[in-house]
């Protein structure tokens, strides 16, 4: 099975960290795994992009055109992506940032007001990571003790209180219900 | 430790495997894509008591390498197209002296300062004009970030063989992206140079390196001895994948990211029932053409990709003595081929060729 993932949002949101921890989950699960950034003027600001591949074959391209499951973290690139997710897709979409109304009546579309969680929760800049949590309740394609190992592993250790903030999100995100 | 799985960019991966195998001096001047390599090194070469420069030009970093590697030590610099072009006096010096070292081509599109996406339009540039003279350098094409890291490592091994510079031909998508990369053993495979211009105290002959050469009978010599080691690097080192070729009616062919592309394509025309296979050149200098000969007598047509305007597509029309129709599918500027586009081309091919 192979799982084809898009996260996309503002420079600055974390949104090339939520696919390398993605990533990370998936390499720790013994899986071929790939991650690509967009590299361009976006990671100056503006939007920025990055896909990821999960898979128990050998990832072909790395470049996500039709994801299985989207990440949004702001109105243009729920715009740009919502089109592209294959149909029973997954879009998980901060609804903070994104007002547009469902798009898509043949993919599951779940939204989570990500920043203002992070915000109220002390936790700036952890809505991406609020985001994966929603993500591993809804579809099971990775795991919470993957994902607590890929934070572990990613943080480095002289910021040691990122990772309970990291797991915290996590757990906002999963526990979240509309 | 040694066999752990790792997440690295393929850039980070593969200046950690040069550093591995011995590069003790790595000379570069930042351009995207490949910057990451110059940024790893500038972290890593101070720990390990090698040399990291940032020199003032892509020029003065090529030139740097030829004094490095002159000594005899290990020395890479890493560039992106428009870099390579700069470099190319350089290259043409150091394989006119016939000295080891390793060239990074982490390529992007063109020509000009074109985009800062992945491109391979610098094929021709890698494998047939490298600089002037009459000269070939081991090109390698690597194809994931794994391999960006076991080539460098032999590349570096063959600079020193072959007394060449040897270049790894990679591209924006292969730099860029992570995947899980194990570290090769390294075996020690530095042999003496004896040529090499190191200090000795009047104790034997000065050893000089030089590619000048004023009296032409001795420049022709120089070029003839030169060629006859070529002969030796074309029977040595071809590196070849095919995949599913045996009994192949399409045979599709691509290097580097492409060939990931490829095979997904392959893959996909195999499931729709066309009998489908993929040649994946390693080496594109020498091009492995015994692999394409080998499958022209099965192989009803040939479809080359690219990420360019079509350049290797000639030396395939070369390995299969134009005995089949050889078709070109490619995009350029940093747009990258999908799976469905290339599926798309089989089909037609399957559709006009095979009747």
């Amino acid at each position: 099975m192979t799982s084809e993932i898009q996260l996309a949002g503002f420079g600055g949101q974390g949104i090339l960290f939520a696919g390398k921890v993605l990533a990370y989950c998936g390499m720790l699960a013994d899986r071929e795994v790939s991650w690509l950034p967009c590299y361009g003027p976006e990671m100056r600001g503006g939007t920025c992009n990055c896909s990821v591949c999960l898979s128990d074959e050998p990832i072909g391209s790395p470049v996500v055109n039709d994801p299985d499951l989207l990440i949004a973290m702001n109105e243009p690139s729920y715009t740009k992506f919502i089109g592209a997710v294959k149909a029973g897709g997954y879009a998980f979409i901060d609804s903070t940032l994104v007002d547009s109304a469902n798009a898509r009546d043949d993919i599951h579309e779940f939204r989570v007001p990500a920043t203002r969680l992070a915000d109220e929760n002390e936790l700036k800049g952890g809505a991406n990571i609020i985001l994966i949590g929603k993500l591993i309740k809804e579809t099971g394609v990775i795991s919470m003790d993957d994902i607590e190992a890929a934070i572990r592993k990613i943080v480095p250790a002289k910021k040691a209180q990122l990772i309970e903030n990291n797991l915290r999100a996590i757990k906002l995100g999963y526990d979240y219900t509309e | 430790m040694a066999n752990e799985r790792m997440l690295m960019k393929g850039n980070e991966a593969l200046a950690e495997a040069a550093v591995r195998a011995g590069c003790k001096c790595y000379f570069g001047y930042p351009i995207t894509p490949q910057t990451e390599i110059a940024a790893y090194m500038s972290k890593r070469m101070p720990k390990c008591g090698g040399v990291f420069l940032q020199a003032e030009s892509e020029i003065a970093a090529i030139n740097m390498v030829y004094g490095a590697a002159a000594t005899g030590v290990r020395a890479m610099t890493s560039s992106s197209s428009p870099g390579i072009s700069l470099k190319s006096e350089g290259i043409s010096y150091a394989a006119g002296c016939d000295l080891p070292c390793v060239v990074v081509n982490v390529q992007r599109g063109g020509p000009g300062l074109g985009g800062i996406q992945p491109a391979q339009s610098d094929y021709y540039l890698a494998t047939k004009a490298g600089g002037h003279g009459d000269f070939y350098i081991p090109v390698y094409a690597p194809c994931s970030v794994q391999e960006m890291a076991d080539y460098a490592v032999k590349a570096f091994d063959m600079a020193d063989k072959f007394r060449t510079p040897v270049m790894i031909l990679s591209d924006g998508l292969l730099g860029q992206m992570m995947e899980p990369v194990v570290f090769p053993e390294i075996t020690d495979n530095e042999p003496e140079k004896d040529w090499a211009c190191t200090g000795h105290g009047n104790k034997r002959r000065h050893n000089i390196i030089n590619s000048l050469y004023l009296k032409p009978e001795e420049l022709e010599e120089s070029n003839r001895e030169r060629f006859k080691k070529y002969e030796i690097e074309k029977a040595e080192l071809p590196e070849v994948e095919t995949y599913l070729t045996e009994d192949a009616e399409i045979v599709v062919t691509g290097y580097g990211a492409s060939a990931r592309i490829v095979r997904s394509a392959v893959n996909a025309a195999r499931a729709e029932g066309i009998k489908a296979g993929m040649i994946r050149p390693i080496t594109l200098w020498p091009f492995p053409e015994k692999a394409y000969a080998e499958t022209v007598e099965t192989a009803k047509a040939y479809l080359v990709v690219e990420l360019s305007m079509g350049q290797m597509v000639d030396d395939v029309r070369l390995a299969t003595s134009c005995k089949r129709p050889v078709r070109f599918f490619g995009r350029t500027g940093g747009v990258i081929h999908t799976p469905a586009e290339i599926l798309a081309q089989i089909k037609l091919i399957a559709k006009e060729e095979l009747k």
